[in-house]
Protein backbone atom coordinates (compact mmCIF):
# COMPACT_ATOMS: atom_id res chain seq x y z
CA UNK A 1 0.00 0.00 0.00
CA UNK A 2 1.30 3.27 -0.92
CA UNK A 3 -0.12 6.79 0.24
CA UNK A 4 -0.45 9.64 -2.39
CA UNK A 5 1.77 12.43 -0.94
CA UNK A 6 0.72 14.87 -4.11
CA UNK A 7 -0.76 14.80 -7.36
CA UNK A 8 0.10 17.07 -10.25
CA UNK A 9 -1.39 17.50 -13.66
CA UNK A 10 -0.29 17.23 -17.25
CA UNK A 11 3.06 18.36 -19.09
CA UNK A 12 4.88 18.30 -15.92
CA UNK A 13 8.29 18.98 -17.25
CA UNK A 14 12.41 18.28 -15.90
CA UNK A 15 12.63 21.46 -15.21
CA UNK A 16 10.03 21.44 -12.87
CA UNK A 17 11.21 17.94 -11.41
CA UNK A 18 14.73 19.18 -11.37
CA UNK A 19 15.40 22.85 -12.10
CA UNK A 20 18.11 23.51 -14.25
CA UNK A 21 20.07 25.97 -11.93
CA UNK A 22 20.87 22.77 -10.00
CA UNK A 23 22.03 20.76 -12.41
CA UNK A 24 25.59 21.42 -12.12
CA UNK A 25 24.80 18.43 -9.12
CA UNK A 26 25.07 15.80 -10.86
CA UNK A 27 25.42 12.59 -8.69
CA UNK A 28 22.60 10.56 -7.69
CA UNK A 29 23.68 10.71 -3.89
CA UNK A 30 23.32 14.16 -3.91
CA UNK A 31 20.67 15.29 -6.14
CA UNK A 32 17.48 14.15 -3.77
CA UNK A 33 17.23 17.14 -1.73
CA UNK A 34 16.60 19.72 -4.74
CA UNK A 35 13.54 17.40 -6.34
CA UNK A 36 10.42 19.98 -6.79
CA UNK A 37 12.28 22.41 -5.05
CA UNK A 38 10.56 25.43 -6.82
CA UNK A 39 7.51 23.93 -4.90
CA UNK A 40 8.16 24.23 -0.85
CA UNK A 41 5.46 22.45 0.00
CA UNK A 42 5.92 19.43 -2.34
CA UNK A 43 9.35 19.39 -1.56
CA UNK A 44 8.93 19.53 2.14
CA UNK A 45 6.69 16.49 2.20
CA UNK A 46 9.19 14.76 -0.23
CA UNK A 47 11.64 15.55 2.54
CA UNK A 48 9.52 14.55 5.75
CA UNK A 49 10.72 11.89 7.50
CA UNK A 50 7.44 11.88 9.08
CA UNK A 51 5.50 10.32 5.75
CA UNK A 52 4.48 6.84 5.93
CA UNK A 53 7.68 4.82 3.89
CA UNK A 54 5.36 3.55 0.89
CA UNK A 55 4.64 6.89 -0.41
CA UNK A 56 3.06 7.91 -4.20
CA UNK A 57 3.10 10.66 -6.12
CA UNK A 58 0.43 10.62 -8.72
CA UNK A 59 0.54 12.48 -12.03
CA UNK A 60 -1.44 13.02 -15.46
CA UNK A 61 -0.44 12.92 -19.08
CA UNK A 62 3.57 13.40 -20.01
CA UNK A 63 5.39 13.16 -17.42
CA UNK A 64 8.62 14.39 -17.04
CA UNK A 65 9.01 15.46 -20.60
CA UNK A 66 11.63 18.36 -21.61
CA UNK A 67 15.39 17.76 -20.90
CA UNK A 68 16.51 14.19 -20.66
CA UNK A 69 18.49 15.60 -17.47
CA UNK A 70 19.09 12.09 -15.65
CA UNK A 71 18.95 14.24 -12.17
CA UNK A 72 14.80 14.43 -12.70
CA UNK A 73 15.05 10.89 -12.27
CA UNK A 74 17.85 10.33 -9.52
CA UNK A 75 16.32 13.46 -7.40
CA UNK A 76 12.96 10.79 -6.73
CA UNK A 77 14.31 7.91 -7.13
CA UNK A 78 16.57 8.78 -3.43
CA UNK A 79 12.94 9.36 -2.01
CA UNK A 80 12.05 5.62 -2.57
CA UNK A 81 8.46 7.23 -4.02
CA UNK A 82 6.32 5.06 -7.00
CA UNK A 83 5.26 7.34 -9.48
CA UNK A 84 2.04 6.85 -11.37
CA UNK A 85 1.48 8.29 -14.15
CA UNK A 86 -1.73 9.01 -17.27
CA UNK A 87 1.61 8.81 -19.21
CA UNK A 88 5.37 9.37 -19.02
CA UNK A 89 7.96 11.12 -21.55
CA UNK A 90 10.07 8.55 -23.46
CA UNK A 91 13.43 9.64 -22.02
CA UNK A 92 12.41 9.93 -18.85
CA UNK A 93 10.71 6.93 -18.83
CA UNK A 94 14.08 5.11 -20.41
CA UNK A 95 16.05 7.18 -17.74
CA UNK A 96 13.60 5.68 -14.62
CA UNK A 97 14.28 1.91 -16.00
CA UNK A 98 17.43 2.57 -16.37
CA UNK A 99 18.03 4.12 -12.75
CA UNK A 100 15.60 1.36 -11.30
CA UNK A 101 13.13 4.81 -9.84
CA UNK A 102 9.65 3.08 -9.36
CA UNK A 103 7.15 4.02 -12.13
CA UNK A 104 3.90 2.99 -13.13
CA UNK A 105 1.37 3.81 -16.03
CA UNK A 106 -2.28 3.95 -15.30
CA UNK A 107 -3.98 5.70 -17.91
CA UNK A 108 -7.35 6.16 -16.51
CA UNK A 109 -5.89 6.44 -12.92
CA UNK A 110 -7.68 8.86 -10.50
CA UNK A 111 -6.34 9.99 -6.84
CA UNK A 112 -6.28 12.52 -4.23
CA UNK A 113 -3.56 13.57 -2.05
CA UNK A 114 -3.35 11.13 0.93
CA UNK A 115 -5.52 7.78 -0.87
CA UNK A 116 -4.24 4.91 -0.63
CA UNK A 117 -2.80 2.88 -3.61
CA UNK A 118 -2.50 -0.81 -4.02
CA UNK A 119 -0.34 -1.64 -6.86
CA UNK A 120 -0.31 -5.08 -8.77
CA UNK A 121 0.52 -6.55 -11.33
CA UNK A 122 -2.22 -5.32 -13.73
CA UNK A 123 -4.32 -2.87 -11.80
CA UNK A 124 -3.95 -0.16 -9.26
CA UNK A 125 -6.44 0.20 -6.42
CA UNK A 126 -7.57 3.32 -5.10
CA UNK A 127 -8.35 1.91 -1.23
CA UNK A 128 -9.80 5.59 -0.95
CA UNK A 129 -12.24 5.38 -3.35
CA UNK A 130 -12.82 1.73 -4.07
CA UNK A 131 -11.87 2.81 -7.85
CA UNK A 132 -9.41 0.24 -9.87
CA UNK A 133 -7.32 1.20 -12.35
CA UNK A 134 -5.85 -1.10 -15.34
CA UNK A 135 -2.25 -0.75 -15.41
CA UNK A 136 0.05 -1.19 -19.15
CA UNK A 137 2.91 -2.81 -18.86
CA UNK A 138 6.52 -1.90 -19.80
CA UNK A 139 7.53 -3.53 -22.98
CA UNK A 140 9.79 -6.87 -22.40
CA UNK A 141 12.81 -5.03 -23.59
CA UNK A 142 12.64 -2.56 -20.28
CA UNK A 143 11.28 -5.48 -18.43
CA UNK A 144 14.89 -6.70 -18.55
CA UNK A 145 16.59 -4.30 -17.39
CA UNK A 146 14.71 -3.84 -14.52
CA UNK A 147 15.37 -7.49 -13.51
CA UNK A 148 18.42 -6.80 -13.79
CA UNK A 149 18.43 -4.19 -11.13
CA UNK A 150 19.14 -1.63 -13.72
CA UNK A 151 21.04 -0.21 -16.54
CA UNK A 152 24.75 -0.60 -14.84
CA UNK A 153 24.38 -3.98 -13.99
CA UNK A 154 23.03 -5.09 -16.90
CA UNK A 155 25.53 -3.63 -19.28
CA UNK A 156 28.28 -5.03 -16.80
CA UNK A 157 27.10 -8.88 -17.42
CA UNK A 158 27.22 -7.94 -21.21
CA UNK A 159 30.46 -6.72 -20.73
CA UNK A 160 31.85 -9.45 -18.97
CA UNK A 161 30.12 -11.78 -21.97
CA UNK A 162 32.73 -10.19 -24.05
CA UNK B 1 9.60 -5.27 -46.73
CA UNK B 2 9.18 -2.40 -46.99
CA UNK B 3 10.58 -0.05 -44.31
CA UNK B 4 10.69 4.09 -43.24
CA UNK B 5 13.61 5.67 -43.26
CA UNK B 6 14.58 5.07 -39.27
CA UNK B 7 13.84 1.48 -40.02
CA UNK B 8 16.43 0.75 -42.66
CA UNK B 9 18.88 2.85 -40.90
CA UNK B 10 18.57 0.47 -37.60
CA UNK B 11 18.67 -2.62 -39.38
CA UNK B 12 21.73 -1.68 -40.86
CA UNK B 13 22.81 -0.36 -38.03
CA UNK B 14 21.70 -3.89 -36.17
CA UNK B 15 23.23 -5.92 -38.70
CA UNK B 16 19.18 -7.63 -39.39
CA UNK B 17 17.25 -7.22 -43.13
CA UNK B 18 14.14 -5.69 -42.23
CA UNK B 19 12.48 -4.17 -39.22
CA UNK B 20 8.99 -3.27 -38.23
CA UNK B 21 7.94 -1.01 -35.53
CA UNK B 22 8.33 -2.98 -32.11
CA UNK B 23 10.56 -5.16 -32.78
CA UNK B 24 14.19 -4.67 -29.89
CA UNK B 25 17.78 -4.52 -31.67
CA UNK B 26 20.89 -3.41 -30.56
CA UNK B 27 22.30 -0.88 -33.12
CA UNK B 28 25.78 -0.21 -33.32
CA UNK B 29 26.19 3.84 -32.53
CA UNK B 30 28.03 5.91 -35.19
CA UNK B 31 28.37 9.21 -32.67
CA UNK B 32 27.49 9.47 -29.04
CA UNK B 33 27.39 13.05 -27.74
CA UNK B 34 27.76 14.72 -24.36
CA UNK B 35 27.70 18.24 -23.15
CA UNK B 36 28.71 19.03 -19.43
CA UNK B 37 26.74 16.58 -18.19
CA UNK B 38 29.76 14.45 -19.51
CA UNK B 39 30.64 14.47 -15.71
CA UNK B 40 27.73 12.44 -14.73
CA UNK B 41 28.31 9.84 -17.69
CA UNK B 42 31.91 9.29 -16.23
CA UNK B 43 30.55 8.91 -13.06
CA UNK B 44 28.64 5.88 -14.10
CA UNK B 45 30.91 4.90 -16.92
CA UNK B 46 33.06 4.23 -14.22
CA UNK B 47 30.38 2.44 -12.09
CA UNK B 48 30.18 -0.07 -14.90
CA UNK B 49 33.78 -1.51 -14.37
CA UNK B 50 33.32 -1.75 -10.35
CA UNK B 51 34.35 -4.71 -9.02
CA UNK B 52 35.19 -6.11 -12.58
CA UNK B 53 38.58 -7.42 -13.70
CA UNK B 54 38.21 -5.01 -16.54
CA UNK B 55 39.95 -1.41 -16.97
CA UNK B 56 37.74 1.56 -17.78
CA UNK B 57 38.23 1.56 -21.78
CA UNK B 58 35.64 3.62 -23.77
CA UNK B 59 34.59 1.69 -27.10
CA UNK B 60 35.81 4.08 -29.65
CA UNK B 61 37.25 7.34 -28.78
CA UNK B 62 36.90 8.78 -32.37
CA UNK B 63 33.16 8.31 -32.11
CA UNK B 64 32.62 10.13 -28.86
CA UNK B 65 31.88 13.95 -29.32
CA UNK B 66 31.83 16.37 -25.53
CA UNK B 67 30.73 19.64 -26.41
CA UNK B 68 31.02 22.77 -23.33
CA UNK B 69 28.36 24.87 -23.95
CA UNK B 70 25.08 24.70 -21.11
CA UNK B 71 27.66 26.94 -18.85
CA UNK B 72 30.17 28.66 -20.69
CA UNK B 73 32.20 30.01 -19.30
CA UNK B 74 31.36 28.53 -15.83
CA UNK B 75 28.75 30.04 -14.02
CA UNK B 76 30.08 28.63 -10.56
CA UNK B 77 32.88 26.25 -9.07
CA UNK B 78 30.73 23.31 -9.20
CA UNK B 79 30.25 23.91 -12.93
CA UNK B 80 34.21 24.65 -13.32
CA UNK B 81 35.10 21.42 -11.40
CA UNK B 82 32.83 19.03 -13.44
CA UNK B 83 34.27 20.29 -16.65
CA UNK B 84 37.93 19.91 -15.13
CA UNK B 85 37.02 16.56 -14.53
CA UNK B 86 35.36 16.21 -18.49
CA UNK B 87 38.83 17.65 -19.81
CA UNK B 88 41.11 14.98 -17.69
CA UNK B 89 39.06 12.03 -18.61
CA UNK B 90 38.74 13.34 -22.44
CA UNK B 91 42.63 13.75 -22.34
CA UNK B 92 42.92 10.19 -20.17
CA UNK B 93 40.66 8.62 -23.36
CA UNK B 94 42.31 10.25 -26.25
CA UNK B 95 38.09 11.31 -26.88
CA UNK B 96 38.63 12.60 -30.65
CA UNK B 97 35.98 14.86 -30.77
CA UNK B 98 36.23 17.52 -27.77
CA UNK B 99 35.38 21.07 -28.13
CA UNK B 100 36.14 22.95 -25.40
CA UNK B 101 34.98 26.32 -24.35
CA UNK B 102 36.97 28.60 -26.95
CA UNK B 103 35.83 31.59 -29.79
CA UNK B 104 36.75 29.23 -32.55
CA UNK B 105 35.56 25.61 -32.85
CA UNK B 106 33.56 26.17 -29.94
CA UNK B 107 29.77 26.50 -29.62
CA UNK B 108 26.29 24.60 -29.12
CA UNK B 109 26.69 21.12 -29.68
CA UNK B 110 23.95 21.09 -31.76
CA UNK B 111 25.29 23.56 -34.30
CA UNK B 112 28.92 22.14 -33.87
CA UNK B 113 28.09 18.74 -34.75
CA UNK B 114 26.68 19.72 -38.04
CA UNK B 115 28.89 22.33 -38.92
CA UNK B 116 32.44 20.04 -38.28
CA UNK B 117 31.19 17.82 -40.41
CA UNK B 118 30.11 14.95 -37.46
CA UNK B 119 26.93 13.72 -38.67
CA UNK B 120 26.52 11.99 -41.96
CA UNK B 121 23.11 10.21 -43.86
CA UNK B 122 22.32 6.83 -42.50
CA UNK B 123 24.25 7.40 -39.33
CA UNK B 124 22.73 6.25 -35.37
CA UNK B 125 23.47 9.35 -33.27
CA UNK B 126 22.95 9.83 -29.68
CA UNK B 127 23.36 12.40 -27.50
CA UNK B 128 22.30 13.08 -23.97
CA UNK B 129 20.93 15.97 -24.90
CA UNK B 130 16.90 15.86 -25.23
CA UNK B 131 17.37 18.27 -28.63
CA UNK B 132 19.92 15.74 -30.35
CA UNK B 133 16.81 15.09 -32.74
CA UNK B 134 18.54 18.04 -34.39
CA UNK B 135 20.73 15.83 -36.22
CA UNK B 136 17.88 14.02 -38.15
CA UNK B 137 18.10 17.03 -40.08
CA UNK B 138 20.90 15.16 -42.05
CA UNK B 139 18.99 12.18 -42.40
CA UNK B 140 20.53 10.47 -39.46
CA UNK B 141 18.56 8.81 -36.96
CA UNK B 142 19.51 10.78 -33.91
CA UNK B 143 17.66 10.57 -30.43
CA UNK B 144 18.30 11.84 -26.66
CA UNK B 145 19.29 9.40 -23.92
CA UNK B 146 20.37 9.95 -20.06
CA UNK B 147 23.60 9.70 -18.47
CA UNK B 148 23.71 6.11 -17.78
CA UNK B 149 22.30 5.30 -21.22
CA UNK B 150 24.88 6.94 -22.49
CA UNK B 151 27.58 5.61 -20.09
CA UNK B 152 26.74 1.47 -21.31
CA UNK B 153 27.14 3.22 -24.98
CA UNK B 154 30.97 4.42 -24.20
CA UNK B 155 31.49 0.98 -22.83
CA UNK B 156 29.56 -1.36 -25.42
CA UNK B 157 29.31 0.73 -28.42
CA UNK B 158 25.92 0.04 -28.89
CA UNK B 159 22.49 0.85 -27.48
CA UNK B 160 20.68 -1.83 -25.93
CA UNK B 161 17.58 -2.61 -26.32
CA UNK B 162 15.94 -0.35 -28.06
CA UNK B 163 12.83 -0.61 -30.01
CA UNK B 164 11.98 0.25 -33.22
CA UNK B 165 9.91 3.32 -32.97
CA UNK B 166 6.65 4.07 -35.25
CA UNK B 167 6.75 6.73 -37.58
CA UNK B 168 4.87 10.07 -38.77
CA UNK B 169 4.87 11.23 -41.89
CA UNK B 170 4.36 14.95 -42.26
CA UNK B 171 3.77 16.14 -45.83
CA UNK B 172 4.62 19.84 -45.87
CA UNK B 173 3.52 21.81 -48.79
CA UNK B 174 3.66 25.53 -50.17
CA UNK B 175 5.60 28.72 -49.93
CA UNK B 176 6.41 30.16 -46.71
CA UNK B 177 4.89 34.04 -46.61
CA UNK B 178 7.37 36.88 -45.91
CA UNK B 179 8.60 36.34 -42.65
CA UNK B 180 7.47 33.29 -41.70
CA UNK B 181 9.62 30.19 -41.95
CA UNK B 182 10.58 27.25 -40.11
CA UNK B 183 10.41 27.69 -36.67
CA UNK B 184 6.48 28.51 -37.22
CA UNK B 185 6.25 25.52 -39.24
CA UNK B 186 7.16 23.74 -36.03
CA UNK B 187 5.29 25.06 -33.55
CA UNK B 188 2.30 24.85 -35.79
CA UNK B 189 2.87 21.18 -35.68
CA UNK B 190 3.22 20.76 -32.41
CA UNK B 191 -0.02 22.92 -31.03
CA UNK B 192 -1.55 20.45 -33.72
CA UNK B 193 -0.51 17.74 -32.10
CA UNK B 194 0.51 18.40 -29.00
CA UNK B 195 3.84 18.17 -26.43
CA UNK B 196 2.63 14.23 -26.12
CA UNK B 197 1.43 13.77 -30.06
CA UNK B 198 4.98 12.03 -30.75
CA UNK B 199 5.79 10.36 -27.91
CA UNK B 200 7.88 7.16 -28.68
CA UNK B 201 7.39 8.06 -32.24
CA UNK B 202 9.39 9.44 -35.31
CA UNK B 203 8.09 12.74 -37.43
CA UNK B 204 9.75 11.77 -40.99
CA UNK B 205 9.44 15.03 -43.19
CA UNK B 206 8.77 15.23 -46.72
CA UNK B 207 7.04 17.80 -49.09
CA UNK B 208 8.15 20.54 -51.47
CA UNK B 209 8.65 23.04 -48.64
CA UNK B 210 11.30 20.68 -46.98
CA UNK B 211 12.58 19.91 -50.34
CA UNK B 212 13.48 23.69 -50.66
CA UNK B 213 14.35 24.32 -46.97
CA UNK B 214 17.61 25.12 -46.08
CA UNK B 215 20.18 23.02 -44.16
CA UNK B 216 19.59 25.28 -41.20
CA UNK B 217 15.97 25.22 -41.27
CA UNK B 218 15.41 21.73 -41.27
CA UNK B 219 17.61 21.74 -37.72
CA UNK B 220 15.09 24.04 -36.72
CA UNK B 221 12.10 21.37 -37.54
CA UNK B 222 13.99 18.21 -36.04
CA UNK B 223 15.28 20.03 -33.20
CA UNK B 224 11.62 20.98 -31.83
CA UNK B 225 10.53 17.43 -32.92
CA UNK B 226 11.27 16.24 -29.00
CA UNK B 227 8.60 18.55 -28.24
CA UNK B 228 6.08 16.98 -29.96
CA UNK B 229 7.65 13.96 -27.65
CA UNK B 230 8.85 12.60 -30.89
CA UNK B 231 12.13 10.17 -30.14
CA UNK B 232 13.63 11.79 -33.09
CA UNK B 233 12.67 14.02 -36.37
CA UNK B 234 14.30 13.07 -39.53
CA UNK B 235 14.68 14.80 -43.06
CA UNK B 236 15.39 12.01 -45.78
CA UNK B 237 18.92 13.34 -47.24
CA UNK B 238 19.14 15.19 -51.11
CA UNK B 239 20.96 17.42 -52.90
CA UNK B 240 20.73 20.03 -49.92
CA UNK B 241 22.08 17.72 -47.71
CA UNK B 242 25.28 17.12 -49.60
CA UNK B 243 25.92 20.73 -50.37
CA UNK B 244 26.08 21.27 -46.55
CA UNK B 245 28.59 18.74 -45.65
CA UNK B 246 30.51 19.37 -48.53
CA UNK B 247 30.33 23.40 -48.76
CA UNK B 248 29.87 24.13 -45.36
CA UNK B 249 30.90 21.25 -43.23
CA UNK B 250 33.99 20.54 -45.08
CA UNK B 251 33.17 16.42 -45.79
CA UNK B 252 35.15 15.21 -48.29
CA UNK B 253 34.24 11.68 -48.31
CA UNK B 254 31.87 10.02 -50.25
CA UNK B 255 28.08 9.83 -48.63
CA UNK B 256 26.07 6.84 -48.36
CA UNK B 257 21.96 8.17 -48.73
CA UNK B 258 19.25 6.17 -46.99
CA UNK B 259 15.81 6.56 -48.41
CA UNK B 260 12.72 5.53 -46.87
CA UNK B 261 10.93 3.21 -49.45
CA UNK B 262 7.93 4.68 -51.27
CA UNK B 263 5.38 1.89 -50.01
CA UNK B 264 6.64 2.25 -46.23
CA UNK B 265 3.94 1.63 -43.76
CA UNK B 266 3.19 4.93 -41.39
CA UNK B 267 1.54 4.67 -38.31
CA UNK B 268 -0.11 8.47 -38.92
CA UNK B 269 -0.32 11.11 -42.06
CA UNK B 270 -0.13 14.81 -41.42
CA UNK B 271 -0.40 17.38 -44.22
CA UNK B 272 0.46 20.88 -43.75
CA UNK B 273 0.17 23.76 -45.94
CA UNK B 274 2.15 26.82 -45.49
CA UNK B 275 1.28 29.21 -47.91
CA UNK B 276 -1.56 31.05 -45.36
CA UNK B 277 0.61 30.03 -42.51
CA UNK B 278 0.64 33.40 -40.04
CA UNK B 279 3.70 33.32 -37.24
CA UNK B 280 3.25 31.39 -34.54
CA UNK B 281 3.36 31.89 -30.87
CA UNK B 282 3.90 28.94 -28.40
CA UNK B 283 2.46 30.56 -24.93
CA UNK B 284 3.61 30.07 -21.21
CA UNK B 285 3.85 27.25 -19.88
CA UNK B 286 3.89 24.43 -22.33
CA UNK B 287 5.48 24.42 -26.14
CA UNK B 288 2.17 23.09 -27.24
CA UNK B 289 -0.07 25.81 -26.40
CA UNK B 290 0.56 27.81 -29.56
CA UNK B 291 -1.53 30.74 -30.87
CA UNK B 292 -1.14 32.86 -34.12
CA UNK B 293 0.66 35.94 -33.79
CA UNK B 294 -2.73 38.43 -33.12
CA UNK B 295 -3.80 36.49 -30.01
CA UNK B 296 -1.24 38.00 -28.15
CA UNK B 297 -0.10 40.81 -30.15
CA UNK B 298 0.64 43.81 -27.88
CA UNK B 299 1.78 41.37 -24.99
CA UNK B 300 4.78 43.38 -22.85
CA UNK B 301 7.91 41.57 -23.10
CA UNK B 302 10.93 42.36 -20.63
CA UNK B 303 13.55 40.56 -22.43
CA UNK B 304 14.47 39.03 -25.51
CA UNK B 305 16.28 36.13 -26.73
CA UNK B 306 17.80 35.45 -29.43
CA UNK B 307 19.92 32.14 -30.45
CA UNK B 308 20.19 28.52 -29.18
CA UNK B 309 19.82 25.10 -30.71
CA UNK B 310 16.71 26.26 -32.27
CA UNK B 311 17.54 29.26 -34.06
CA UNK B 312 21.10 30.83 -33.23
CA UNK B 313 22.16 30.26 -37.10
CA UNK B 314 23.76 32.92 -39.41
CA UNK B 315 20.39 33.02 -41.14
CA UNK B 316 18.25 33.69 -37.96
CA UNK B 317 21.25 36.47 -36.90
CA UNK B 318 20.94 38.15 -40.24
CA UNK B 319 16.70 37.92 -40.12
CA UNK B 320 16.91 39.16 -36.97
CA UNK B 321 19.82 42.01 -37.67
CA UNK B 322 17.65 43.12 -40.82
CA UNK B 323 14.55 43.92 -38.55
CA UNK B 324 16.24 46.14 -36.28
CA UNK B 325 18.90 47.72 -38.38
CA UNK B 326 18.98 51.52 -38.27
CA UNK B 327 16.72 51.22 -35.02
CA UNK B 328 17.05 50.83 -31.39
CA UNK B 329 15.67 48.08 -28.67
CA UNK B 330 12.90 49.32 -26.39
CA UNK B 331 13.74 51.19 -23.56
CA UNK B 332 11.26 49.31 -21.82
CA UNK B 333 13.05 45.97 -23.20
CA UNK B 334 16.51 44.08 -23.20
CA UNK B 335 17.67 42.08 -25.93
CA UNK B 336 20.45 39.08 -25.75
CA UNK B 337 21.71 37.43 -28.76
CA UNK B 338 23.90 34.25 -28.78
CA UNK B 339 25.17 33.31 -31.39
CA UNK B 340 24.93 29.56 -31.86
CA UNK B 341 28.82 28.88 -32.45
CA UNK B 342 32.54 30.32 -32.77
CA UNK B 343 32.46 30.36 -36.67
CA UNK B 344 28.36 32.06 -36.47
CA UNK B 345 29.41 34.77 -34.66
CA UNK B 346 32.46 35.73 -36.94
CA UNK B 347 30.38 34.84 -39.69
CA UNK B 348 28.19 37.24 -38.53
CA UNK B 349 30.70 39.61 -37.42
CA UNK B 350 32.26 39.23 -40.81
CA UNK B 351 28.80 40.57 -42.25
CA UNK B 352 28.63 43.48 -40.13
CA UNK B 353 25.33 41.65 -38.42
CA UNK B 354 27.33 42.40 -34.32
CA UNK B 355 27.64 46.02 -35.22
CA UNK B 356 24.03 46.02 -36.14
CA UNK B 357 22.83 44.16 -32.72
CA UNK B 358 25.25 46.68 -30.66
CA UNK B 359 24.65 49.89 -32.17
CA UNK B 360 20.81 48.94 -32.10
CA UNK B 361 21.46 48.23 -28.15
CA UNK B 362 21.39 44.69 -28.31
CA UNK B 363 23.80 42.78 -26.17
CA UNK B 364 25.90 39.99 -28.09
CA UNK B 365 26.46 37.70 -26.10
CA UNK B 366 29.38 34.11 -26.13
CA UNK B 367 28.67 30.99 -28.40
CA UNK B 368 26.88 28.70 -25.95
CA UNK B 369 23.40 28.13 -24.35
CA UNK B 370 23.27 31.09 -22.60
CA UNK B 371 19.93 31.47 -20.47
CA UNK B 372 17.85 29.07 -22.24
CA UNK B 373 17.79 27.10 -19.65
CA UNK B 374 17.74 29.26 -16.68
CA UNK B 375 21.25 29.30 -15.37
CA UNK B 376 23.17 32.05 -15.88
CA UNK B 377 23.25 34.93 -18.60
CA UNK B 378 19.86 36.39 -18.60
CA UNK B 379 18.00 35.07 -15.54
CA UNK B 380 14.38 36.74 -15.63
CA UNK B 381 12.71 38.87 -12.68
CA UNK B 382 9.98 38.11 -10.64
CA UNK B 383 6.61 38.20 -13.13
CA UNK B 384 9.36 39.42 -15.87
CA UNK B 385 8.18 37.93 -19.42
CA UNK B 386 10.34 36.89 -22.36
CA UNK B 387 10.08 36.16 -25.75
CA UNK B 388 12.29 34.16 -26.96
CA UNK B 389 13.69 31.96 -30.41
CA UNK B 390 14.67 29.43 -28.19
CA UNK B 391 12.35 26.01 -27.68
CA UNK B 392 11.10 25.57 -24.12
CA UNK B 393 8.86 27.64 -22.14
CA UNK B 394 8.26 25.51 -18.87
CA UNK B 395 7.56 27.24 -15.94
CA UNK B 396 10.98 28.25 -14.11
CA UNK B 397 12.85 27.29 -17.35
CA UNK B 398 14.51 30.86 -17.87
CA UNK B 399 15.71 30.82 -13.91
CA UNK B 400 12.39 32.01 -12.23
CA UNK B 401 8.99 30.18 -11.27
CA UNK B 402 7.20 33.57 -11.06
CA UNK B 403 8.43 34.36 -14.95
CA UNK B 404 6.77 33.64 -18.33
CA UNK B 405 8.44 32.60 -21.64
CA UNK B 406 6.81 33.01 -25.25
CA UNK B 407 8.81 31.17 -27.89
CA UNK B 408 8.96 32.80 -31.36
CA UNK B 409 10.97 32.70 -34.88
CA UNK B 410 13.95 35.40 -35.00
CA UNK B 411 11.77 37.59 -37.17
CA UNK B 412 8.89 37.79 -34.72
CA UNK B 413 12.16 38.81 -31.41
CA UNK B 414 13.42 40.78 -33.09
CA UNK B 415 10.48 42.98 -34.67
CA UNK B 416 9.18 43.19 -30.30
CA UNK B 417 12.86 43.94 -29.15
CA UNK B 418 12.07 47.55 -31.33
CA UNK B 419 8.86 48.01 -29.70
CA UNK B 420 9.24 46.51 -26.50
CA UNK B 421 5.85 44.06 -27.11
CA UNK B 422 5.00 41.10 -29.29
CA UNK B 423 4.90 42.59 -32.58
CA UNK B 424 4.03 41.30 -35.67
CA UNK B 425 6.78 41.57 -37.95
CA UNK B 426 4.84 42.39 -41.19
CA UNK B 427 3.17 44.98 -39.40
CA UNK B 428 6.24 46.52 -38.48
CA UNK B 429 6.68 49.31 -35.61
CA UNK B 430 2.83 50.08 -35.29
Amino acid sequence: MAKVIFTVGDDISTDIIYPGRYMATVLPSETPQFAFIDDPEFNGRLLSTDEPQARAIVAGENFGCGSSREQAVSTLKGHEVVIVAKSIARIFLQNAVNLGLDIVIAPNIEASTGDELEISENQAINKTTGQSFEIVPLPKSRQEIIEAGGLIPFTRTRLLAG
Amino acid sequence: MSMTIVEKILAKAAGKSALKPGDVVEPRIDLAMSHENGALVINQFLQIYEGTPLEPKVWDASKIAIIFDHRVPAESPKTASNQKKVREFVREQFIGKFHDIRGDVGGICHQILPESGYVRPGCVVVGTDSHTTSHGALGAFSFGIGATEMASVWALGKALNVEVPATIKVIVTGEFPEFVGPKDLILHLIGKISAQGANFRVIEFHGDTIRKMSTSGRLVICNMSVEAGATAGIVPADDETVRYLKEEAGVEDSLEMVFPDADAEYDELIEIDVSKLEPQIACPHTVDNVKSIDEVHGTAIHQVVIGSCTNGRLDDLEMAASMIRGKKVSQNTRMLVFPASGRIYSQALGKGLIGDFMTAGALVMNPGCGPCLGIHEGALGDGEVALSTTNRNFKGRMGNPTAAVYLCSPAVAAASAVTGVITDPRKGDN
